[in-house]
């Protein structure tokens, strides 16, 4: 499996995307946001955490308007896997990849801890070895992680099976608990929750490395 | 010329900051704020004759997320 | 040669020197204003300094010379006051690849990596303004490690407050820690550890030291000393403004009620330039066009230009009309003194400066050639070919003024009337209540304490721990002082901060391997204060002797005093260790039917105890004793014996109470400890630790512990939901609850 991850010149979780990456078995380059191309061959984008471009203006919305981007959003259109985690899922959802936007916190902190998720779905590449219903611990650490989506938005994320997944006790006041949406073709994945982080039992949870092995196994199938 | 651009969360959606800055006023003692909201202005320095349909562009594009906010602009 | 000031007859009001600073000059067309007396004492020089100023130059200064004398010699940047005793502490050892005297301190982990860290307040500007006050001063410790080569792979905070009650506690503590939280969340450090105090006599100061470690490998470490005559001197960064000119001298001032018209001089932090600088900055390096580099901190161009010239024996000419500004009409004055942040100086190679300008501009980083490197010692200021300065470089930074100011020992402490026996639980209760000792997870949940992904330990529970990336290695990090101790008893409180921390790195199964000092006192001028400072001191270097955890960088912060009241005398200790294998490291938590091994001896010391101060609202008594070969002893007994040890904390405010419910609360587990004696379980003897383990570790940790003829005794044991202590008792779950929401209940 071929995997880039993206780096805005304010990424700070870009590394430790690439180290889960290679860890469980993928081929990964870093791609800088200035490039307009992706490389050749590509199965994966990742998007990771950090202030892209200090967060200015809104989160992820000048990072949304890189010359990298556009090739994101075409490898997207083109059926590639994309995932985006916390700051990747605020600049996926500023290219409109995933619907929704995220807002301040409702309890208006920054917040870091590790949280349980439900696994909403199995439905998808990146939730394919998690059983539906089971609870992951899971790190989270931002400001601005507070889903929001219009009424019908809801319904056809509800309807479609596409939310990832929700978290069990709703640190910052997401609608509908969500933590993580999937793009209506479930080949993008946007999450607040940091799987990277959650990759060995001797930093708290080993429960992101079946994301990362399943998404690997899948896109090297196919 | 100048166009100042200001962007305002969509009615109905949550606003946690005016809803904490209306709680501070309140616990400061000054009554009768029914709400507050809060947003951001956004002045930019434009060109003479700059299009205002390109003004339009530039907050649709980056300045504003139209899925939570709206703007109204203002050109002097 | 004319002297133009006498010694002032009349009263200066007594913020003067601040009110002038923010109504510099603004304008071109004016005039520099004359040198008056007002004007020499407004820039916080006493009348003998400026006679020294016009023996060293043999004439009359210009107002740049003015500024530039005040910003080398004032207390922040010259430590004239602290000097003399900074040089009795222990700096050297084996591990020491480079102490004091650098941008951060260097000391080696093995394998040819070295951990470089260090600890620096930014207490004046947090107070005035407490969001940017704070995050400042995280950018600019972490600008101090990468300055050197290193990446950054931890930071810590020591924050002291005011009486939670105070008016003003509240907004400094939201800020102080958005700020904390909003420089090195952004920047993308894990914070890993620190300390939250609250103490009425910070009512009008408030502590902000920030720490830092980075990473390097130890032939890639990068000093400051400049080489070469006609070498290319290269600004990089973000631009020049008239932030916080006059900060400095700011920071050396005593604070008075008119403190709200001094925030002009507060500067702006940027961590998302600050994180392109770092990128750019280690990316620099490794093409190796850097000669040397220094980062441009507290009067910002001047320290750093003159410290590159004074360690490289060189001097340095620069051409203000270079520097990249973002105002109009700035002065050569005001950029010698601007403290704006993310900035950097650097000497490079000219031959590849084509090479260093493409790495700067992939960052989209200002990078500007200023000036050169010259072969006479001088200080060549000139903007618009008009000289604005022109001083010899060495006696700027070695003429400082240095005293040996008037100290005097700090009076034995009454002894400790009669403390009344009290309801264990009820004493552990109240400890637990106030915001000092309970649950901090409101202040650190807003720092990110995992990016990097290599964080073992997240804060919480004593020492924080990192992973060295791609190694079995990791480090342990930790910050510790007791106000109260060093108060009542300077020589052995400053032992105390070192032995804490040498405790808690232990108590992870860390190797202490070095220390810095973040030294936070009241004005020096008064002998009682320094002899406060005298004392810590004393204790600090007595202390990392014995214990071998050298000195390896610091600073020093006078002056914390607001209308003739001063802090508590607070030496904040940041302390690093070394654990060779992260599968050895000791994270475990107590589990049911675990032993509670009380290791050290129990004398029952109350006084200047947490349990006195917060129960009985009395400070009173002695500091506890510190015996160093004790703390050595068991330290190594516990390290060596790891093994035997599935969790492990060490005892200090709080005594065996407090220690015993921390670690029954981290693992959700009940404690019933044997005794209900009010010393015995509230008193804070020193080099004490209670660890948790099964009965078979017991067994031979107890052997062993006989063997070698530490004292070990077994106190009780974990298990069940409840918490006793002999006969009292209560839920778990009750006390918990207190402990988790008393923070935010008394700061929101």
């Amino acid at each position: 499996m071929r995997a880039a991850v993206v780096v805005f010149p304010g990424s700070n979780c870009d590394r430790d995307m690439v180290v889960a990456l290679r860890q469980s078995g993928a081929d990964v380059a870093k791609v800088w946001h200035k490039d307009a191309d992706l490389p050749q061959g590509l199965d994966l984008v990742a998007v990771p955490g950090g202030f892209s471009f200090g967060d200015y203006l809104r989160c992820g919305a000048i990072a949304a308007q890189s010359p990298i981007c556009r090739a994101v959003v075409d490898h997207a259109n083109r059926g590639g896997y994309v995932l985006g985690v916390c700051n990747g899922f605020q600049v996926l959802s500023e290219t409109g990849l995933v619907p929704g936007a995220l807002m301040r916190n409702s309890g208006l902190k920054f917040l870091c801890k590790t949280v349980g998720l439900t696994v909403e779905t199995q439905d998808s590449a990146f939730t394919a070895a998690y059983s539906q219903g089971s609870e992951i611990q899971v790190p989270i650490a931002h400001h601005d992680g507070n889903y929001y989506a219009t009424e019908d938005e809801l319904k056809a994320l509800d309807s479609e099976d596409r939310v990832a997944f929700r978290y069990s006790d709703n640190p910052n006041g997401s609608m509908s608990s969500i933590a993580g949406v999937l793009s209506a073709n479930r080949r993008v994945l946007g999450m607040m929750p940091h799987p990277e982080r959650a990759m060995d039992a001797q930093m708290g949870s080993a429960d992101g490395q079946a994301l990362f092995r399943a998404l690997v196994g899948q896109t090297t199938q196919a | 010329m100048k166009a100042i651009v200001t962007v305002m969360l969509k009615n109905g959606v949550l606003d946690p900051q005016g809803e904490a800055v209306k709680s501070a006023l309140g616990g400061l003692g000054f009554s009768g704020v029914n709400s507050v909201r809060q947003g951001k202005l956004i002045e930019l320095d434009l060109a003479e004759g700059t299009d205002p349909a390109q003004i339009d562009e530039m907050c649709n594009r980056l300045l504003v997320n139209a899925v939570i906010e709206s703007y109204q602009l203002d050109i002097t | 040669m004319q002297h133009l000031i006498a010694i002032p007859t009349f009263p200066l009001p007594v913020n003067f020197r601040i009110r002038v600073q923010i109504c510099t000059v603004r304008d071109d067309n004016l005039q520099d204003p004359v040198i008056t007396p007002d004007l020499i004492a407004a820039h916080g020089l006493s009348p003998d300094e400026y006679d020294r100023i016009l023996e060293i130059i043999g004439r009359d200064p210009s107002f740049t010379e003015i500024g530039i004398f005040s910003a080398m010699w004032n207390e922040h940047c010259s430590y004239k006051s602290s000097k003399k005793w900074l040089r009795t502490l222990p700096t050297e050892g084996p591990q020491v690849i480079c102490g004091p005297g650098e941008n951060a301190g260097v000391v080696d982990i093995g394998d040819g990596q070295a951990v470089i860290f260090k600890m620096e307040s930014h207490n004046h500007p947090s107070y005035i303004e407490p969001y940017q006050g704070a995050a400042t001063g995280v950018g600019g410790i972490l600008r101090d490690v990468f300055t050197m080569g290193a990446r950054p792979i931890a930071a810590m905070n020591s924050l002291s407050f005011g009486s939670p009650d105070h008016p003003k506690t509240k907004s400094l503590v939201s800020g102080v820690v958005a700020g904390v939280g909003g420089y090195g969340n952004c920047f993308g450090v894990p914070t890993i550890g620190g300390e939250v105090r609250f103490d009425p006599a910070y009512n009008g100061n408030c502590l902000v030291n920030a720490f830092a470690a980075g990473l390097a490998d130890t032939d890639k470490i990068f000093y400051s000393a400049a080489s070469g005559v006609g070498m290319p001197v290269v600004y990089l960064g973000a631009k020049t403004g008239r932030d916080g000119v006059g900060g400095a001298t700011m920071a050396s001032a005593e604070f008075d009620d008119t403190i709200e018209d001094k925030r002009p001089t507060v500067q702006v932090g940027d961590p998302f330039t600050e994180k392109r600088l770092m990128e750019a900055t280690l990316e620099l390096m490794a093409t190796g066009a850097v000669i040397s580099i220094q980062d441009m901190g507290a009067a910002g161009l001047t320290c750093s230009a003159v410290e590159m010239g004074d360690k490289g024996n060189l001097g340095v000419r620069l051409d203000l009309e270079k520097v990249p500004t973002r105002e109009l009409n700035m002065t050569a004055y005001e950029m010698m003194l601007s403290e704006s942040q993310e900035r950097m100086l650097m000497v490079l190679k000219p031959e590849l400066e084509e090479q260093a300008k493409a790495v700067f501009d992939k960052w989209d980083l200002d990078f500007a050639i200023v000036g050169e490197t010259i072969a006479e010692d001088r200080f060549l200021i000139v903007m618009n070919g008009e000289v604005k300065a022109d001083l010899p470089l060495k006696a700027l930074s070695g003429t400082a003024p240095e005293y040996d100011r008037p100290w005097v020992e700090t009076p034995a402490a009454e002894p400790l009337g009669d403390v009344p026996h009290i309801d264990p639980i009820d004493g552990l209760k109240m400890l637990i209540s106030s915001p000092n000792y309970a649950a901090k997870q409101w202040v650190y949940e807003q720092y990110d304490s995992q990016v990097m992904a290599d964080s073992l330990r997240t804060p919480g529970m004593g020492s924080g721990i990192v992973r060295v990336h791609g190694t079995q290695k990791a480090l342990a990090f930790t910050s510790d002082v007791t106000p109260r101790y060093v108060a009542a008893n300077p020589f052995e409180g400053g032992k105390q901060a070192v032995a804490e921390g040498y405790r808690n790195l232990t108590a992870v199964g860390a190797l202490p391997l070095a220390t810095t000092d973040n030294l936070n006192f009241g004005n020096p001028e008064k002998p009682e204060i320094m002899g406060q400072f005298v004392g810590a001191i004393k204790g600090i270097g007595a202390a990392v002797a014995a214990l071998d955890m050298p000195i390896v960088s610091g600073n020093v912060s006078l002056y914390n005093e607001t209308d003739g009241s001063g802090i508590l005398p607070t030496p904040t200790i940041g302390a690093v260790g070394l654990i060779a294998d992260a599968d050895d490291a000791i994270t475990g938590l107590a589990r049911e039917g675990h032993m509670a091994i009380l290791i050290g001896e129990t004398n029952g010391h109350l006084g200047q105890s947490a349990l006195l101060a917060e129960v009985f609202n009395r400070v009173e008594g002695d500091a506890p004793p510190v015996d160093l070969a004790s703390e050595k002893k068991h330290g190594e007994f516990i390290r060596t014996n790891s093994a035997w040890v599935t969790a492990c904390s060490d005892l200090s405010d709080g005594g065996l109470a407090l220690a015993a419910f921390e670690m029954a609360e981290a693992a959700n587990v009940g404690v019933s400890l044997d005794t209900e004696g009010t010393a015995e379980l509230f008193g804070e003897d020193q080099a004490r630790y209670l660890v948790a383990c099964n009965f078979d570790q017991a067994e031979a940790l107890l052997a062993a512990a006989g063997n070698l003829g530490v004292p070990a005794t077994c106190v009780g044991r974990f298990g069940g939901t409840q918490v006793s202590f002999g006969a009292q008792q209560t839920e778990l779950s009750e006390l918990s609850t207190i402990f988790r929401n008393s923070f935010a209940d008394a700061v929101t």
